[in-house]
């Protein structure tokens, strides 16, 4: 069964940037855009697995650091010509706290 | 409302405008396109490979007419506007249809020309110019026998080869006595001439043809003083011709073509035109490449940005023949001004032609081995002064030392199976295969859809000529500057002139001031601006980490598994036994999977957990070491030898010398990575010739090295100057490293910045001029002010972006539940 997990303040989160959840079933990379929405996806690259949350964030995309894929934050899918997709985890900002789903 | 665009003509400038307009401001207008001919949009280009039955129709359609729909623009297709009602604002077709147009795009190509002789409406004369012609070729060429190509330029060459692949027996009816000489001069054309004799085709050359023969289908050819030859079908290909009857027609202003301005609009402001009907200062062109800027110009104004402009092209040329290596640029027979240099062999069928005007590159031909055409068209259209190299310049770009590509310098002499791209193991075939199925133009599109050439790049030659073969054209190089990136029309040195004018010292304000197109920019563009804001005002401008490679954000290189690498500044690498002792200490504590020594003379701990750098770095701090910058485009190391200090051979203190320029230069940020070196004598331990500066000692005082690479393509240094003394070793090696900070691009290395500008106008700047040279290195000085503040040492102890090191949250199966 999936819950909402608190994470922390959007506040935490510099606009453009990422930082990581850690969980037992692996990280996830959370991301502050510049308009300051909220987004979470896998910390896999689906190219060679690169940890996204290391990217730099320009609109609603990462650039993953290892090979340049471009990730789009909103569904986890790589931007075309490339193909796969870094698992899109549902998110909600309340009061600016971040929630997640897992 | 949406304001509504008309396009007329749906061939390949005007579409391609569509498309940039499409990217720039998808929902600006409605968009209504009419085409002459019954097809969406295809590749015309690639009509001779589909005559010689190497590629089909299907292969080379563009858009199709999905494209279209998907983005909801209504296709006329075999409809002709014939009439354009001004006044009213609409467009009239020959059968009646009309469209409204708020602005209108013409785009109508060019006729081929038809020599007015008698016979020139018989069955079985046609042109080459479109599919239709190519099916009446194809369909002629499984009944018949004999073909008379008239024109022995371009398209006639490429015509011939096709009929003759098809089994005709060809002829070439030339006017002049050598073939293409619009790109080519006389020894290269004949070097061709023999090569396409030996593939089977036959020349008629200094001969005017006279007369078409035949009562319905033709039966020969008649010349000027009685000579005839049997012909079944005669395929004129003399020159094409602006179409402009349309806009002439309508009372837009024409010469030879539609005449523009540098907008793409013609005289009538709401009505633009592009591609080969256009006449722009007084040129008009026959190819795709600078039909491609014209639409990416036009788009722009389309779009209501309005801030390109296009200025002309310098078109090169190729032939798509299999088998035949010609390339072709600029002013390639000379003139009184001008000069050559000619190397020739005629064994191996080669011959290269570069044509020189006040040291700069004017043009060039070159046929039989054409793997230096981009460099001599890159330096050609940059301007290069090429004085220094002038020895050189014929061996070639590659003798200067080449790797990553197994020595293949000749695409063309590949097979299909071997391999194009080492990093990632794209061979030949795939790349080819892409170019035609995907409708690829430039090396970018290359590198995105293959991945070909988008690591470390030593490639990109390689892939840069099979576009050329494939395409026949040179699209990868235009424009001549290239825009920082796709957010943006504007070049780097724009970008950099605008940043130093208006004093930007942020990325927001740069990309306010440009306009650009992305709200937030992309990977590329924002550590380009990031260090040109901080390179131009380093006082002012305020370091935005976001904006950086991860490597230079966390200060530490990422490694292919998240881990990091952590690599100590060793000065002039020197060391001692109790910094050993505390790296040694250090790798114990944070269970260091690997101590490597590295290439740049120091010490590598690899694998570190991202969350262990802080305290790994106080730790390194503590025993007096700080961030080497080994993850930077910053100054890296300097290698040095022994030297004087030890060495029978030392004729100065080369360590010591190292240390100090070290010491000098340490945090500075730069285009690229900088490396540097000591070595104590000639015999040259430290490589210092293959660095960006290199500092060979000897006798008499110091040899200063510039522009040197080891890496994907290695370069020996040039030679800046001899100096006599330690103190102007520094005021040199400051000026040097500032002028690369303030004219290199982002992302050039000192040896592709030398080899852009030339040495000549680097060494005019820090030889000749004292207080440029002063100037220069009081910059550099101020603005080391603001660098020289190890990095590590804020992060470890001050608390610096903590936020980079340790996760926002860690959520346990328990805390789950
Ligand atoms: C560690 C080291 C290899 C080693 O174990 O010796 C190394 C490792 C890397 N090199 Fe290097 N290079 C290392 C010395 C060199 C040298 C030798 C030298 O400096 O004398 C060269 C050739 C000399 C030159 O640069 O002209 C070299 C030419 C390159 C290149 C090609 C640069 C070029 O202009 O062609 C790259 C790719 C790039 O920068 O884009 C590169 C890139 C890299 C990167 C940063 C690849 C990457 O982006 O992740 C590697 C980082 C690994 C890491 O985490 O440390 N490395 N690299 C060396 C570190 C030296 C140091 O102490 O800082
Ligand atoms: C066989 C061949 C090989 C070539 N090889 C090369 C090469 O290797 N490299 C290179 O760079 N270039 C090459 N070219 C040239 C290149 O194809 C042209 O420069 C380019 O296609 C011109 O684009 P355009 O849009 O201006 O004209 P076109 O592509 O000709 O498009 C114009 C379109 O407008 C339509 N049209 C005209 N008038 C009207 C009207 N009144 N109403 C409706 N529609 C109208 C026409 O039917 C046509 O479809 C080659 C050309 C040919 C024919
Ligand atoms: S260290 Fe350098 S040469 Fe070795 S794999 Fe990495 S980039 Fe390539
Ligand atoms: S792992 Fe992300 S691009 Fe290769």
């Amino acid at each position: 069964m999936s819950t909402w997990h608190e994470i922390g303040n959007i506040q935490d989160i510099p606009q453009r940037a990422s930082r990581l959840v850690q969980t037992e079933e692996g990280d996830i990379a959370v991301f502050r855009t510049s308009n300051d929405d909220v987004f979470a996806l896998a910390d896999r690259c689906p190219h060679l697995g690169g940890p996204l949350s290391q990217g730099i964030v320009h609109d609603a995309t990462v650039t993953c650091p290892l090979h340049q894929w471009k990730i789009d934050l909103k569904s986890g899918e790589a931007i075309a010509p490339d193909e796969g997709c870094a698992g899109h985890i549902p998110v909600k900002v309340e009061s600016n706290i971040i929630y997640i789903e897992l | 409302m949406k304001e509504k665009l008309v396009l007329v003509g749906n061939g390949m400038a005007g579409v391609r405008t569509l498309e940039e307009l499409l990217k720039l401001a998808p929902d600006t207008y409605d968009i209504t396109v009419f085409g002459n001919e019954p097809y969406g949009n295809y590749n015309r280009i690639l009509l001779s490979p589909v005559l010689a039955r190497e590629k089909t129709i299907d292969d080379i359609m563009l858009n199709d007419i999905s494209w279209y729909e998907d983005n909801n623009i209504t296709l006329h297709t075999g409809k002709e506007i014939t009439q354009i009602d001004r006044i009213n604002r609409k467009v009239i077709a020959a059968d009646g249809t009309t469209a409204a147009y708020d602005r209108l795009l013409l785009a109508t190509g060019s006729h081929p020309f038809i020599i007015p002789i008698p016979g020139k409406n018989l069955n079985g004369v046609i042109t080459f110019r479109d599919i239709h012609d190519v099916e009446a070729m194809l369909e002629a060429a499984g009944q018949y026998k004999n073909a008379v190509v008239i024109g022995g330029g371009l398209l006639g060459l490429e015509a011939a080869y096709g009929l003759r692949t098809q089994g005709m027996d060809v002829t070439v009816v030339h006017l002049l006595d050598s073939l293409m000489e619009r790109q080519l001069d006389k020894p290269a054309a004949a070097l061709l001439k023999h090569q396409l004799q030996e593939k089977g085709l036959n020349f008629k050359m200094e001969a005017q043809t006279e007369s078409i023969l035949g009562a319905e289908r033709v039966t020969g050819v008649r010349f000027k003083g009685g000579e005839e030859i049997d012909a079944d079908l005669v395929v004129m290909a003399v020159g094409i011709r602006p179409n402009i009857e349309l806009a002439k027609a309508s009372g837009i202003h024409c010469e030879r073509g539609v005449v523009i301005n540098d907008t793409m609009q013609t005289y009538d402001p709401r009505i633009y035109a592009v591609g080969e009907c256009v006449q722009h200062r007084n040129e008009t062109y026959g190819l795709v490449a600078p039909l491609f800027e014209m639409g990416k110009v036009c788009a722009n104004h389309l779009a209501n940005l309005g801030y390109a402009r296009y200025e002309g092209s310098t078109p090169s040329t190729k032939l798509k023949v299999t088998g035949i290596d010609l390339f072709s640029a600029g002013n390639f027979n000379g003139d009184d001004s001008t000069e050559e240099i000619i190397v020739q062999d005629q064994s191996r069928g080669i011959y290269k032609k570069v044509v020189i005007k006040d040291d700069k590159i004017a043009g060039a031909v070159l046929y039989g081995d054409t793997v230096d055409g981009s460099w001599y068209f890159q330096m050609m259209k940059d301007n290069t002064d090429i004085s220094e190299i002038r020895d050189q310049l014929m061996l070639g770009q590659h003798h200067i030392g080449d790797a990553g590509h197994g020595g293949q310098n000749a695409a063309a002499a590949m097979s299909d199976d071997m391999e194009v791209c080492g990093c990632n193991g794209i061979g030949k075939g795939e790349i080819t295969k892409a170019i035609v199925d995907k409708g690829l133009f430039t090396l970018d599109e290359v590198k995105s859809h293959t991945k070909a050439a988008s690591s470390c790049g030593s490639c990109t030659g390689l892939v840069e000529q099979l576009l050329v073969a494939t395409l026949g054209g040179d699209y990868s190089a235009t424009p001549t500057e290239k825009p920082v990136c796709k957010c943006t029309d504007h070049t780097h040195d724009e970008v950099r002139a605008g940043i130093r004018k208006q004093k930007l010292t942020s990325i927001e304000a740069v990309r306010d001031f440009f306009d650009w197109q992305t709200p937030d920019g992309c990977a590329s563009c924002r550590p380009a601006l990031n260090y040109y804001v901080l390179a131009a005002w380093p006082a002012e401008a305020k370091d935005d980490p976001q904006s950086r490679f991860i490597n230079e954000r966390v200060h530490a290189n990422i490694q292919k598994d998240g881990t990091y690498s952590v690599i100590p500044r060793m000065w002039g690498g020197i060391t001692n036994p109790d910094e050993l002792r505390a790296i040694a200490d250090i790798a114990d504590k944070y269970k260091v999977p690997t101590v490597k020594v590295t290439g740049g003379q120091r010490i590598d701990l690899l694998g570190v957990k991202k969350a262990d750098l802080p305290p790994m770095w106080a730790d390194l701090n503590k025993a007096g070491m700080v961030s080497g910058h080994a993850y930077g485009k910053s100054l890296r190391t300097v290698k040095t030898c022994v030297g004087q200090e030890w060495c029978r051979f030392g004729t100065q203190q080369s360590i010591s010398l190292g240390v100090d320029l070290e010491k000098l230069t340490w945090g500075s940020w730069t285009p690229h990575k900088y490396k540097m070196a000591v070595s104590g004598c000639p015999r040259n331990c430290a490589e210092a010739t293959i660095k960006d500066f290199g500092v060979v000692c000897v006798d008499s005082g110091y040899e200063l090295h510039v522009g040197g690479n080891g890496g994907v393509k290695v370069r020996a240094t040039d030679l800046l100057t001899k100096v006599a003394t330690e103190e102007e070793v520094k005021e040199y090696c400051g000026a040097f490293l500032q002028l690369y900070r303030e004219e290199a691009h982002y992302l050039e290395r000192t040896a592709p910045w030398i080899e852009r500008v030339g040495l000549a106008s680097i060494k005019k700047i820090i030889n000749d001029n004292e207080q440029d040279r002063q100037a220069l290195n009081e910059r550099f000085l101020v603005s080391q002010q603001y660098s020289q503040i190890d990095p590590w040492a804020e992060r470890a102890s001050e608390g610096v972006e903590a936020y980079e090191y340790a996760p926002i949250k860690v959520i346990k199966k328990e805390a789950a539940k």
